[in-house]
């Protein structure tokens, strides 16, 4: 039932203290034509009603605080409660984002220190904190890779993205007018040399790529990769989705790439939110560092001051009104301080070991199509069964049963029936065993009584979708039948 | 502090497992030698405490105004206690993207709330799941409709608030993708017969801000069939969403796209961020619409559910096809103002909102009436207004932040026009005994500034 | 329509031609790799394209693909049944499963008046198509 079946007229969750000023009749204030006589049908309902409502609707969610969610390229690891705490401190939350530069050195000393954090962990020069989002990111440093061109007067046209790049890098290319041309992988699961070879023309402008990529795996070649792509002019940018495997114990920019973006909701631990919000801080190195959007956080320390910088004529511009996603920068800075040196070098370690572990359990079981070291991720393929009517969305609707979120399916592209798997550091050896007899045990269903996956998922408190009739007949708002 | 369980015998057993000496093993795929970080300079790790200290420190260096005056497109509005207790519920924060429908019906059904409380409100046939913020929202609404139109000429407000402005042109790029017309203001409000000389068959739309960046209530109407006289799209951006407490519904007269902010809804200022984009528009762009979309469905025992739907629209099917890159949104911010809106319900919206506009024109009369002080414009306005000042308002503000309140956004930092005006935002969090203290002060000032 | 007598071209779609009339349409193959249509982005009526032209999208649930015309000509009609919007109102006949259930009847898309029976020539024959699918298969 939605919150607006549960109206009855002249009920209120609210209170507001009485009017202390004149209260002077809309039509002696605004043109009557303009007033909204009826007013909005918005639902009349009390604070317990409210409470119940969404206390309700919450325990409908798998969460991961509730379940296990090892969806590949997310990095689903444990949301700090510290982190929540303090973002919620009235002195960053009750801050107006035009407040005089001298009320908010909190906030500014903040975003600088997370700006060094951000650049002594990745090897860039500059971070903007500003974008929304990771693809928010990506589009930020593809705007200032055109600008960078137009400023060196060349005219590059092309961007090229791996077959297995996740569909944001294409998308946002396409946003910025690029034409997008594809990187074939070889066997081995990392990109073709002969085939980025053959596309570096000098009417590339970037080649997007992350590392390890989107199957797990560390592009091994990269500091060939980077030396063709320069050799050409051309710029190389870090999808940062996959920095957890290799935080702090190589750094994008040493491994050549020019620009890159983070995904604080993935890395840095910041909460996915149900969707959002998340944030796509954007590093640039060198020339590039000049169009990057305004303002950057600036640090005069002979003043001890901290202050906003808007004048860089070759910037960009503003990828979004004020600062970026404050609060949320405020988590990932909580979390990085916390776990200091030691705790950010841990996480390499320990996201890889998870994996592989988990691989090296499943493997027995399942179709690995990539048989090698992963990183902090790995790709089962699901496609054996297809003769049982079996396919990887069914094993993943078979797993909520067992109480766990499934991994990511049908990405990447590259691989039939794609499972792809990513445990975190933040889950314990017994998390792991208990996912893989799950898996084992669905394995004997396909094999013995395959309706049970196909038909699941069957505990949960909706049975299978049919988004089929969703799409064909959108129905994307309540309307109420009075109207 | 760490939150790795890893003791040193699980470390063991895994490696054990593997097969494998070292975690460092599990690297050699890595050209290390040549690209494996020598020295990192971070600092130690925290405890909890330890961190907390830490950013209390850090908060504790900011100003939380005794009083505030400042709005310009981030409202200091009341958020009933109850909108924190649910968005605290980690089965909502820590959830992940309701991909998986059967597992994120708690989610799924906020989302399409959220985008039934958007429709409510403007008027409109769709909504979306949200988008990041209200600049951005415009930027895509803006693709949407030279897309649509196939035609390039926007025709821009500069009442339409500045960074805004700022961030449509930053996304149009360079490169002749397409033309921007400034449409001027007269006494505050879109000049109508500059918007009647501007619009011809290349113009793709026309965007406005109502209330606009100045608080002053636009002819939405007659802008809408402007526009439509010419086949171009008509694009409201409200940033103040509660003036829809009063004002028509823009879906009712002609407005095509209505997009804008709802951080006036259940979340705090936050120094900007994160806020909450939305976009709603007339059925018959809903197949054009960016950003996910929830959908009621059934499920194979005919039970009602929701699922996001017509994905096809969207980045991970289309790839370089899709009109708009958008993945994360501003989801659990969008649940904050599903439950805000529940809260204050249909009297509440309207209360506010009368409580706004009415302490708005109560301050401006006090603050018009001290020398000096004077109404910059006479159109009608909703909570915000423009006072021209005696010169030098930046002064004036530094003066009135000594004495602990934030005054109006100083208009000078973006229309050099209107230098020595500020922009005064008064909600029902201002009390009238602030704003006769703030006119007291302001008396007390124009006399030192006037010299 | 019987599909033996029907031309094919490689993106699996199939024409059937009546005077200079060409309907056209995609294969059973092509509906059962899309799974379930649930909408058609389509040119409109009096639109002229050069042969092998993308002249809009078909959407299934997890996939778009693009949608061309084997041959070049004016769009004289378009098939109501996959049209969510007739005249800019909601199609409450708006049928996308015709494609999945009746590719080559119900879930015809549209008709082209073909500017040059030569366009005709490049298309393969039920055969030939069978063979190349066989092939992909």
């Amino acid at each position: 039932m939605l919150i607006f079946e549960k109206s009855s007229p002249g009920r209120t969750g609210y209170s507001l203290p009485e009017l202390d000023v004149p209260d002077i009749p809309l039509a002696d204030m605004m043109p009557g034509d303009m007033i909204d006589q009826e007013g909005k049908h918005l639902p009349e309902v009390s604070e317990l009603e409210v409470i119940r409502h969404y206390t309700k609707l919450s325990q409908k969610n798998f969460s991961v605080d509730t379940h296990f969610y090892p969806l590949g390229s997310c990095t689903m690891k444990y949301n700090p409660k510290i982190n929540e705490e303090v973002a919620a401190l009235p002195g960053f939350t009750d801050l107006h984002p035009y407040q005089s530069e001298g009320s908010i050195q909190g906030a500014l000393e903040l975003l600088y220190s997370l700006e060094q954090f951000f650049c002594e962990l990745t090897g860039m020069d500059r971070f903007t904190l500003q974008p929304a989002a990771g693809a928010h990111g990506e589009l930020t440093a593809l705007l200032m890779a055109k600008a960078y061109f137009n400023h060196k007067k060349e005219k590059r046209s092309i961007i090229l993205v791996p077959d297995s790049a996740h569909g944001t890098n294409p998308a946002s290319a396409a946003m910025v007018g690029f034409t997008v041309v594809q990187v074939k992988s070889n066997e081995k699961g990392n990109v073709d040399l002969a085939d980025l070879e053959r596309l570096l023309t000098p009417d590339v402008a970037c080649l997007m790529m992350t590392n390890p990529n989107t199957l797990g795996l560390f592009e091994v070649d990269i500091l060939r990769i980077s030396s063709m792509v320069h050799e050409k002019g051309s710029l190389l940018y870090y999808d940062g989705a996959n920095l957890n495997a290799t935080l702090g114990k190589v750094r994008p920019g040493d491994m050549g790439f020019d620009m890159m973006h983070i995904n604080p909701h993935k890395t840095f631990s910041t909460p996915h939110g149900g969707g959002g919000p998340g944030a796509g801080p954007v590093g640039a190195r060198g020339e590039l560092v000049k169009f990057l959007p305004t303002p950057l956080v600036n640090h005069d320390e002979s003043k001890k001051l901290y202050s906003l910088h808007f004048d860089e004529p070759l910037s960009i511009g503003r990828m979004k009104a004020f600062y970026g996603n404050f609060l949320v920068l405020v988590k990932a800075f909580a979390y990085i301080i916390s776990l200091g040196k030691e705790g950010l070098l841990d996480v390499a370690h320990l996201s890889v070991l998870n994996a592989n572990y988990l691989m090296k359990a499943l493997s027995k079981s399942f179709h690995l199509p990539y048989d090698r070291t992963c990183m902090h991720e790995f790709v089962l393929s699901i496609r054996d069964w297809k003769d049982k009517g079996i396919r990887a969305l069914d094993v993943a609707k078979r797993l909520l049963d067992y109480g766990f979120h499934a991994p990511t399916v049908y990405f990447p592209l590259i691989v039939e029936e794609a499972v792809m798997v990513e445990p975190t550091e933040t889950e314990s050896k017994e998390t792991l065993d208990d996912f893989v007899q799950a898996l084992i045990c669905i394995r004997e269903e396909i094999l013995n009584e395959p309706e049970v996956v196909h038909d699941a998922p069957h505990k949960m408190p909706v049975k299978r979708l049919d988004d089929v009739v969703a799409a064909r007949k959108p129905v994307l708002h309540w309307e109420s039948e009075e109207l | 502090m760490k939150y790795t369980p890893h003791t040193e015998a699980d470390i063991a057993a895994m490696l054990s497992f593997l097969e494998k000496s070292s975690l460092d093993d599990l690297f050699a795929d890595i050209p290390c030698d040549a690209i494996c970080n020598k020295e990192m300079n971070l600092p130690p790790s925290l405890s909890e405490m330890e961190v907390r200290r830490r950013c209390e420190e850090l908060a504790g260096k900011n100003v939380r105004h005794r009083s505030s005056f400042l709005g310009a497109g981030a409202y200091r509005h009341f958020i009933p206690s109850a909108v924190k207790t649910i968005t605290s519920r980690s089965e909502f924060y820590t959830a992940y993207t309701p991909y998986q429908g059967e597992a994120s019906q708690g989610t799924l059904q906020a989302i399409f709330e959220f985008q039934s409380f958007i429709c409510l409100l403007t008027g409109m046939d769709v909504a979306n799941a949200s988008l990041y913020d209200g600049s951005t929202a415009v930027a895509e609404a803006a693709t949407l409709a030279m897309s649509e139109t196939r035609r390039k000429k926007l025709i821009v407000s500069k009442s339409l608030h500045p960074e805004y402005r700022e961030v449509l042109s930053t996304y149009l790029g360079t490169g002749g993708k397409a033309e921007v017309l400034p449409l001027p203001y007269r006494d505050g409000a879109v000049d109508l017969e500059s918007l009647k000389s501007l619009v011809d068959k290349d113009t793709a739309a026309v965007i406005v801000q109502n209330p606009n960046f100045f608080g002053v209530m636009e002819p939405l109407q007659d802008i809408a069939a402007i526009a439509k006289g010419v086949g171009a799209l008509s694009i409201l951006v409200i940033a103040e969403p509660y003036s829809l407490g009063i004002l028509k519904a823009p879906g009712n007269l002609g407005v095509d796209i209505a997009v804008g902010e709802c951080q006036s809804f259940g979340i705090p200022q936050s120094f900007g961020g994160p806020y909450l984009g939305f976009m709603a528009a007339q059925g018959r762009y809903m197949r054009r619409i960016p950003g996910r979309l929830c959908g009621k469905t059934v499920d194979r025992d005919g039970q009602e559910g929701f699922v996001l739907t017509l994905q096809a629209r969207e980045q991970h099917i289309r790839r370089d096809k899709a009109s708009s890159n958008i993945c994360s949104n501003e989801a659990l911010c969008a649940l904050a103002a599903t439950v805000h809106l529940s809260l204050m319900g249909r009297k509440g919206l309207r209360e506010v909102a009368e409580q706004n506009i009415r302490k708005a024109h109560y301050a401006l009369e006090k603050i018009s009436a001290v020398n000096g002080f004077s109404r910059k414009f006479s159109s009608p306005f909703f909570n915000e207004f423009v006072i021209q000042c005696p010169h030098d308002a930046s002064k004036l503000t530094a003066m009135l932040d000594e004495q602990g309140i934030a005054a109006g956004l100083h208009l000078g930092r973006f229309y050099p026009d209107l230098s020595n005006c500020l922009l005064f935002c008064v909600t029902e969090m201002t009390t009238r005994e602030e704003i006769d203290r703030l006119t007291a002060v302001l008396s007390g000032l124009s006399a030192a500034v006037r010299v | 329509m019987k599909r033996e007598s029907l031309h094919y071209s490689k993106e699996h779609e199939w024409v059937a031609l009546e005077g200079d009339i060409a309907t056209i349409g995609i294969t059973h193959y092509a509906q059962e790799q899309l799974g379930e249509i649930t909408y058609l982005e389509l040119p409109e009526a009096g639109d002229t394209f050069e042969k092998m032209a993308r002249v809009g999208t078909i959407e299934s649930v997890k996939t778009v693909s693009d949608l061309f015309t084997p041959v070049g000509g004016e769009i004289v009609e378009l098939n109501p049944a996959v049209m969510d919007r007739i005249a800019g109102e909601e199609n409450a006949d708006f049928r996308p499963e015709n494609l999945n259930k009746d590719p080559y009847g119900d879930g015809w898309i549209m008709k082209v008046r073909i500017s040059s029976a030569e366009d005709m020539k490049d298309l393969l024959n039920y055969k030939d198509y069978m063979a190349m699918i066989g092939e992909e298969a």
